[in-house]
């Protein structure tokens, strides 16, 4: 793994990162423009060749992030530096060139492929945009990549819908690979598929992490997943972190309720094996991001919140050394 | 020991690589198209309109071989004639061939359908997706230009264009597209906003893809089927535009002939020859009818399961 | 629960197919299975082994061109001894919300939007029940509230929109148990669900379960909310029973490979949670034209000739049945 760019190895930096969405308003005067906080303050960094979990209910910003990251969305204000270079700002232009380096596997292997497009046209699509290399190249290049991932590059010619949804993930990573990426970021990329589907999916992953040097950005809802595949773990509530550490520290220590309250509810499948937390059944809905508590988002569910909570934001702090958590009470 | 895995009508066997398992049999390739085709055929309406629709096509091409008379070929001696051996459907008040005139006003009501079709597809699809990709202020202007021009009096404006430049059959179409794209512009954008938030466009965008590449590549090849569906139904609606503008005297002017304008010349005969109304009447009922019914079909087959 | 108690529903041999234009999908093919009075079963699958049409076939709510071409559906209740594959479509509309609930995986497209949720809740209740208005309404609060839901007589006025996804589940767990039924089949009810919800909700099936005496379905193909809430487990696969067991037996001792393969896949959370998974080679059998002899066998590692000749559900253990010629010895 090279280390061009930043000397302590950090791929990706995201400083107070804030995505809002206008919402409502028009012409009624009691509907005043609302704001949906999508992401409201995030900070944390990916180091090169890691994979960084990102997780959290729906509601929690994680997609959100992730889109914006690859500026998908435009950042509201904040930070992305990839590679050493700010992008959170540059026009498309300056931005073009940049974006081979982080790519994309999204999360419907329905929708995530043009149904009018051969599988072929489909991977090859970014050599086609950014002109790399002859037509014969561009060929060869793309029966390679169905290679790698799994696939007979006798299926170049046919059509997305001819393939199940395993398949049809296969070759939406073929495609994040075209380009030789340093970041991926992988949208809920298994959470569509079957349980043994989802295995071979993942184990691909990590097998071409390995052979590239690739890192990722893995968001998903499902821990277990999230677990198995990251070495560190970002923990999303409403639109903020509410706790980031290496994955042993999150699953042995977690240090905020709200990850407790996940790590307990998430079902095991196992029996007749001790619960290693006592389940926390957290009362009340997930809360909408337009118009979120005050105080610490979490307060009103929390089953240690006190008069504290819902008056003052906790800051996000490391609290032991990689192990950072924004709550008054973190234990 | 491996299994046997033999292939089928539906299945081809195709090795693929080792993670996946030995052999898959992969079914035969079957596009999309094909699926909609057989739709289509067992629709026994449509493949009837469609076929009605292909003979006026060829009759159409072939007007000059298929008349028997000049159509301006007039014959005073035989004027207001019955349908007889000679003129099959009967001659009008000043003795030209009635058939020979419906076999070229085939062609006239084609010309300006199509036409006006060439026209609408070229702004109208453009003007729809690219509102619909930008959206913002874009979108705003556009569609206020859309209502202004949805407002606008069709029939009235076609009727000052041949006023001021003259009844021909390239400025009828001309100013029917002008005056009908606003349909199409719409259904584009309305089709593009959906289509706008799928992954695989999120996915170009991600791959550095710019909104003219997304849009001549993903969007406009995604919004196929509304642009054929709404090109099927506006060819017969631009031809009923024309006939009823020449029925009104203001379309094609004599002696070319166009179904309307024969069915306004003659009706004041309605009563003692009736042949010479009912005729041009039925050939533009007859149009317009198989090309609802193969449009209806066509919509049917291409819409519901075309993107799985 | 299920140790010699009487069977309140009994599977013989079912047949559901579907007639397409491209040939028959045998979806559910000699299927054969029991539940006790008051258990919790599991029916475990992943996509395509037929698990949600069986429990359709049950509520004879199978889905155009889907047929049940054969089989014997027998419902013991105190009314009687009835097969439900014969019942006509009205008496099934008396069974259906009485004798057997069911609750869906999306609550939206199960509650009617223009119906406020009382409106739905009362309907039950006084098409099986006979009750007035006035006995309704009363049942309907009650039911709100032992669901969990607060302000129950206030509620009872929303429409499903104005609740949220949990509290929908919870509305349709409701309407499921409003006339006791015997059985409560519920189809994935927490997948589209938040693991914190996912909870509240199993919770709720639970204390259904426990306190009421209501048997309960669950279709699902999460083996974790299995663990949680069922005491016996019958695995599917391509449209057949591939094991069937008591869940300490499934998952501390499976004896089909598919089983196996499928515990194996699933990353658990735990101290080895990093390990390499174990994914099972290719992809589910095309149900037009499945595999003869075990469906499992391109798949299987441990495949001999024999398993061309399709194996029966055979003992492997207290009450444990699998169809296998080569089980499994050791335990996972």
């Amino acid at each position: 793994m090279s280390t061009n760019g930043t000397a302590d190895g950090t791929l990706l930096a995201v400083k107070n990162l804030k995505k809002h969405f206008k919402i409502g308003g028009g012409l009624f005067k009691n509907r005043a423009g609302q704001v949906l906080k999508a992401v409201d303050g995030v900070t944390f960094d990916i180091k090169r060749g890691e994979t960084f979990g990102l997780v959290g209910e729906s509601g929690c910003g994680k997609t959100t992030l992730g889109q914006t990251i690859v500026r998908l969305y435009e950042p509201t204000s904040g930070q992305i530096i990839f590679d050493g270079t700010d992008i959170s700002e540059l026009r498309e232009e300056k931005l073009r060139p940049l974006r081979r380096g982080m790519q994309m596997i999204f999360q419907d292997p329905g929708s995530s492929l043009d149904p009018r497009m051969t599988v072929g046209d489909i991977i090859g699509e970014p050599l086609d945009v950014f002109r790399v290399g002859s037509k014969d190249e561009q060929k060869q290049r793309i029966e390679e990549l169905l290679r790698i991932v799994g696939l007979n590059a006798y299926f170049v010619n046919r059509y997305p819908h001819e393939f199940s949804g395993g398949q049809r993930q296969r070759i939406g990573i073929a495609r994040s690979l075209a380009l030789n990426p340093k970041l991926i970021v992988c949208d809920e990329a298994v959470s569509a598929l079957d349980v043994s589907i989802q295995a071979q999916v993942l184990n691909l992953l990590n097998d071409l992490q390995e052979q590239f040097g690739l890192t990722y950005l893995f968001v998903a809802h499902n821990l277990a997943v999230v677990a198995h595949v990251s070495d560190r773990i970002g923990v999303m509530y409403l639109g903020k972190m509410v706790e980031l550490g290496s994955t042993p520290q999150i699953y042995d220590h977690p240090l905020h309720p709200y990850t407790k309250a996940l790590l307990s509810a998430i079902p095991i499948p196992q029996v007749g094996v001790k619960k290693k937390v006592e389940r926390i059944i957290l009362t009340g809905d997930v809360p909408s991001p337009i118009n979120p508590p005050s105080g610490c988002p979490f307060h009103p569910r929390c089953p240690i919140a006190t008069q504290r909570c819902s008056v003052d934001p906790p800051l996000f702090e490391q609290k032991e050394s990689g192990h950072w958590a924004a709550c008054h009470y973190a234990s | 020991m491996s299994v046997e895995k033999v292939a089928t009508a539906q299945t081809i066997a195709v090795p693929v690589a080792e993670e996946i398992g030995e052999v898959w049999l992969a079914p035969k390739p079957t596009s999309l198209w094909r699926d909609a085709w057989f739709r289509l055929i067992r629709n026994k309406l449509a493949v009837a309109g469609g076929i009605v629709v292909l003979l006026m096509i060829l009759v159409a091409i072939f007007a000059d071989q298929l008349m028997p008379f000049p159509y301006d070929k007039s014959s005073l001696s035989h004027a207001n004639e019955a349908p007889s051996a000679t003129y099959w459907l009967g001659t009008d008040y000043i003795g030209r061939d009635l058939l020979s005139r419906i076999i070229f006003g085939a062609r006239v009501s084609l010309l300006v359908g199509l036409g006006a079709q060439v026209i609408i597809v070229l702004i109208g699809i453009p003007v729809g997706a690219v509102a619909g990709y930008y959206g913002g202020k874009l979108d705003s202007y556009l569609m206020r230009f859309v209502d202004v021009m949805y407002a606008f009096p069709q029939l009235l404006f076609v009727i000052l264009i041949t006023t001021m430049l003259g009844a021909s059959i390239i400025n009828i179409f001309i100013a029917l597209g002008l005056t009908g794209w606003v349909g199409l512009a719409r259904q584009v954008r309305a089709q593009v906003l959906t289509l706008r938030e799928r992954e695989y466009v999120k996915a170009s965008r991600v791959s550095g893809a710019g909104g003219p590449y997304i849009i001549l590549r993903h969007l406009i090849p995604n919004t196929m089927t509304v642009i054929i569906v709404s090109l099927t139904f506006g060819i017969p609606l631009a031809i009923f535009t024309e006939a009823t503008l020449s029925f009104l005297g203001q379309g094609i002017k004599p002696p070319i002939p166009s179904w309307g304008q024969m069915v306004g010349e003659n009706q004041q005969y309605l009563r003692s020859y009736w042949h010479m109304t009912i005729f041009p009447a039925l050939a533009l009922a007859l149009t317009m009818l198989s090309f609802t019914f193969f449009g209806d079909g066509l919509r049917d087959a291409l819409d519901p399961r075309m993107n799985k | 629960m299920s140790n010699g108690s009487s069977p309140v529903l009994e599977v013989k041999n079912l047949k559901t197919h579907f007639f397409t234009r491209t040939g028959v999908v045998q979806a559910v093919d000699d299927v054969s299975f029991s539940m006790y009075e008051g258990e919790s079963l599991a029916i475990v699958g992943e996509s395509g082994c037929g698990k949600t049409i069986t429990a359709l076939s049950l509520m004879k709510l199978i889905p155009h061109p889907g047929k049940i071409i054969q089989g014997e559906i027998h419902l013991h209740s105190d009314t009687g001894d009835v097969d439900l594959v014969k019942q006509s479509d009205r008496q099934m509309a008396d069974i259906r919300g009485n004798k057997i609930g069911m609750i869906f995986q999306e609550p939206m497209t199960s509650l009617n939007p223009v119906l406020t949720i009382g409106y739905q809740l009362m309907e039950p209740l006084k098409l099986h029940l006979q009750m007035t208005d006035e006995q309704a309404r009363k049942q309907a609060i009650e039911l709100l509230r032992r669901v969990g839901i607060p302000a129950a007589a206030e509620r009872l006025n929303d429409y499903p929109h104005q609740f949220s996804g949990g509290m929908r589940q919870r509305v349709m767990i409701a309407m499921a148990i409003a006339c006791s039924p015997l059985i409560l089949i519920a189809d994935e009810p927490t997948t589209a669900l938040d693991v914190t919800i996912q909870a509240q909700i199993l919770e709720l099936i639970r204390k259904m379960n426990q306190d009421l005496g209501v048997g309960v379905m669950l279709i699902t193909h999460d083996l974790g909310v299995v663990a949680e809430l069922c005491q016996r487990v019958i695995v599917m696969y391509a449209g057949q029973i591939i094991e069937e067991a008591p869940i300490e037996e499934i998952f501390n001792n499976p004896k089909h490979h598919y089983t196996i393969g499928l515990l194996r896949s699933m990353p658990k959370l735990g101290p080895h949670v990093k390990e390499r998974l174990v994914p099972m080679k290719g992809l589910p059998p095309d149900l037009l034209n499945p595999p003869k002899g075990c469906r499992f066998q391109p798949r299987c590692p441990a495949r001999q000739a024999k398993c061309a000749e399709t194996p029966p559900l055979m003992p492997m253990g207290p009450r444990h049945r699998a169809a296998c010629w080569f089980p499994e010895e050791h335990g996972a």
